[in-house]
């Protein structure tokens, strides 16, 4: 059985911003804020609270990039392919991400939810060129063997992270 | 810090903040934009603190009023624009510029500079063996007219009262106290100021438009939605001068007669978001913003609405439409923004260079702002220069600058002593320019001629080994994922486009695919709903105008002048190199190399799938791709 959602979280956001319709993105940012996703159980509950339909509430969600209703991996690595980035060779950095974790264009997160690989338009970090971003810190002048590296440094992380928490 | 009253008690505060700061007789300005904070300065920032402190040499990190003796102040500026040779740390009253600062150089530049007064040569910009210690010496500043920017790099980003200090709100003060709001539009309309997001429309008449509404409710909004990729002009102000936008806007809403505003930011520039949240939450706690302010009858509130990642956005109505939290989908116009605007309200909408222009103008006047540049366009465009070019950053120039000051002059010419091939100006939206438009002069009009547009002001630098199909195709598949899907000609035309462009990079292009490209161009131009559509094609036209022949290669010969499109690559095996050793060939996934041992080997380029696994196993460096 699925345990039952607790929505606290959830009220608190609301009790910040208020329960106005107009609020809806800047209420979803904050959830996603606080899940790394939106959750489907917050779709009905939201609808109450703020009075629109969650077909309402959907039709934001799924419009804007930035909203993922998949649950995303601990470091959610975003490869810039902005014009100055891809001129600078970002392609090849973003397949040896994908090559390193096994991922692709469709399959964007690890099983065990340790990464997720997508790219982003443009940070508007054009003199770092090429720049990926890991839970939003940069790295500048990116080569696919600093990705590489990176990806090791990280896997270290998640693996001690994991025996801190079995611990 | 309490709420000022008047216009005395402003006046009195912007005198003290002064005195503050001729008592910080030594300066460390450390860059706080995205850029160098990702190459580590508030490390160093912190290190500089740590070692001042340690001295016990009195260090200010925040301008403070009271009477206090000298201090050393050390500030989190904004970006200073040469991005290329950051974490950068400016050092006044000299005006030296450290350059590539490093953690361990935080205790020299301690000891010799502040303490003994000394330069770094070391950390100082160096070209052809010249060491150029000041930064308005420095190539890259000489040719810049840096008023809109004249802040950044200059003053501390996080503090009202530092702005203050430099002469800030004294505009909104004069417009506030001395002028009516049919003065303001007057001056501005005068300024001849045209909006610096892209379209070029004179903000006077915009501001005009607006007053002249009957309904009693208005709003001013900023776009700081800088969409295009390749562009940070707009987030290195909000995050290095975001006071100026704030006064800026407050003018517009005084001249227009609007209560409350939005700044509608991108949710990819975090660090704007936090620098603009303090800099309101500091504006309110001075009473700068809020209810009668300044005693007056004036109010005006301040909010921040983010983006959530939709290049649409950057358009008025979809703008507009996800402020009130809907889809960010554009609208037929009319009624323009200016009539019906955010929740249906007649609406200021200007993007963020726009309203920083606005404080100048008021303060130092109209005739002035157009002694900047041409007439047509006056005034002063920041540009952010990027792609294959020696010096990215950020830079500002009078308009009609030619292409070739901006990017040999300043830019310091191409990368890795490559050719200059084009430059894409005005993102998804623009065009390329070839060798042909270098001596074209930057301003609305001139680009508009020559079938490009100036755009929020990316300028993206292209070498000799950009493939200009390959370019096509990347900005097609920017617009058609950003398509917001409303409109028949935008959502399917983009995607028939992309289709195309890519076959033709893969190599299956045909004769006749581009006058499909130019036929589908037209329509989509003449039909789409909104300014995302309609310029949908401008990359795919401009480039066929300047660069057919590349078109040809890959559709008739299959071939890549540039070499690097991938599919069209051919690896080959060098007879004179091959030893005939078959190792090359046991590493082929598909079995597409053949050959006798110890003679030369060959691959089969219908198998080949370009995976390149052969070239890094061969000992005699035989393969080669080309």
């Amino acid at each position: 059985m699925q345990p039952t959602f607790d929505y606290s979280a959830v009220d608190d956001i609301l009790s910040l911003y208020g329960k106005k319709e107009s609020n809806i993105i800047a209420i979803l940012q904050d959830v996603q804020e606080r899940y790394h996703y939106l959750p489907r159980e917050v779709f009905p509950y939201l609808s109450g609270a703020l009075g629109v339909s969650e077909a309402r509430l959907y039709s934001v969600a799924t419009f804007y990039e930035n909203f993922s209703l998949e649950a995303k991996g601990r470091f959610v690595i975003r490869v810039c392919d902005g014009t100055a980035c891809h001129v600078r060779k970002s392609i090849p950095i973003l397949e040896r991400l994908r090559k390193e974790l096994g991922l692709s264009e469709a399959n964007k997160t690890t099983a065990d939810r340790g990464f997720t690989v997508e790219t982003v338009s443009c940070l508007g970090a054009c003199g770092l060129a090429p720049v990926i971003t890991v839970n939003d810190q940069v790295y500048p002048a990116m080569t696919p063997d600093k990705a590489s590296e990176l990806i090791t440094a990280l896997r270290a992380q998640l693996a001690a992270e994991s025996e801190g928490a079995s611990a | 810090m309490n709420k000022l009253c008047n216009r005395d008690e402003l006046t009195a505060l912007r005198h003290a903040c002064a005195g503050a700061l001729q008592l910080e007789t030594k300066r460390i300005l450390v860059c706080a934009g995205t850029g160098c904070v990702s190459s580590g300065s508030m490390k160093i920032f912190e290190r500089l603190k740590t070692l001042l402190e340690g001295k016990n040499i009195p260090v200010s990190v925040e301008l403070v009023h009271e009477p206090h003796g000298e201090s050393v102040g050390l500030k989190e500026c904004g970006c200073h624009g040469f991005c290329e040779m950051g974490p950068l740390v400016r050092i006044e009253p000299q005006g030296w510029l450290y350059t590539k600062t490093r953690l361990e150089d935080c205790e020299e530049i301690v000891e010799r500079t502040i303490l003994g007064g000394e330069r770094i040569e070391r950390l100082m910009f160096q070209k052809d063996g010249a060491v150029y210690p000041k930064q308005d010496e420095i190539p890259f500043y000489q040719k810049q007219t840096r008023v809109v920017l004249e802040h950044c790099g200059q003053i501390d980003a996080t503090s009202i009262r530092e702005y203050l200090g430099f002469g800030g709100y004294s505009a909104f003060e004069t417009a506030l106290f001395d002028r009516t709001p049919d003065d303001i539009i007057d001056e501005i309309t005068k300024s001849n100021l045209r909006g610096r997001g892209g379209g070029g429309f004179p903000a006077g008449r915009k501001w005009a438009q607006v007053r002249r509404q009957t309904e009693p409710v208005k709003y001013v909004v900023c776009n700081g939605d800088e969409g295009d990729p390749g562009a940070f002009m707009d987030r290195s102000v909000m995050e290095g001068d975001p006071h100026r936008m704030l006064e800026g806007m407050m003018i517009a809403g005084l001249a227009c007669g609007a209560a409350e505003g939005y700044i509608y930011v991108r949710a990819e520039y975090p660090l704007a978001v936090k620098r603009l949240r303090r800099a309101i939450a500091q504006a309110e706690e001075l009473g700068l913003l809020g209810e009668h302010i300044l005693g007056t009858d004036f109010n005006f509130m301040l909010h921040i609405a983010r983006g959530a990642g939709a290049f649409v956005c950057g358009e008025g109505s979809a703008l507009t439409a996800s402020i009130e939290g809907k889809r960010g989908m554009p609208r037929v116009k009319p009624p323009r923004t200016v009539e019906h605007g955010l929740f249906d309200k007649p609406t200021v909408l200007n993007n963020v260079e726009t309203f920083a222009n606005v404080p100048l103008i008021i303060n130092r006047g109209a005739d002035w702002y157009r002694s900047i540049g041409p007439e047509n366009s006056p005034g002063t465009k920041a540009f952010a220069l990027t792609g294959n070019i020696v010096n990215t950053g950020l830079i500002e120039v009078p308009m009609g600058t030619t292409l070739r000051e901006v990017i040999f002059d300043i830019g310091g010419g191409v990368r890795d002593g490559k050719a200059f091939k084009a430059v894409q100006i005005g993102g998804p939206s623009g065009g390329c320019l070839t060798s042909e438009d270098l001596d074209l002069p930057l301003d609305f009009d001139s680009l508009k001629k020559a079938g490009a547009m100036i755009g929020s002001g990316g300028l993206v630098v292209m070498d000799e080994d950009t493939c200009m199909v390959e370019v096509a195709r990347f900005f097609m598949h920017f617009t058609q994922n950003e398509s917001c899907g409303k409109c028949v000609p935008c959502r399917e035309g983009t995607k028939r486009m992309l289709a195309i462009l890519e076959r033709i990079v893969e190599g299956k292009g045909e004769e006749g695919d581009i006058e499909l490209l130019l036929e589908l161009a037209d329509t989509i131009t003449a039909t789409a709903l909104c300014g995302l559509g309609k310029s949908a094609a401008s990359p795919v036209v401009s480039t066929i105008r300047s660069f057919r022949d590349e078109y040809e290669a890959h559709i008739r010969e299959k071939r890549c002048p540039a070499g690097s499109c991938q599919k069209l690559k051919r690896i080959w095996i060098d007879p004179a190199l091959c030893k005939g050793c078959s190792k090359c060939a046991k590493s082929c996934p598909v079995n597409a190399i053949s050959g006798q041992i110890k003679q030369p080997f060959s691959i089969d380029l219908s198998k080949c799938i370009r995976c390149e696994s052969c070239i890094s196993t061969c000992a005699f460096h035989a393969i080669r791709e080309g």
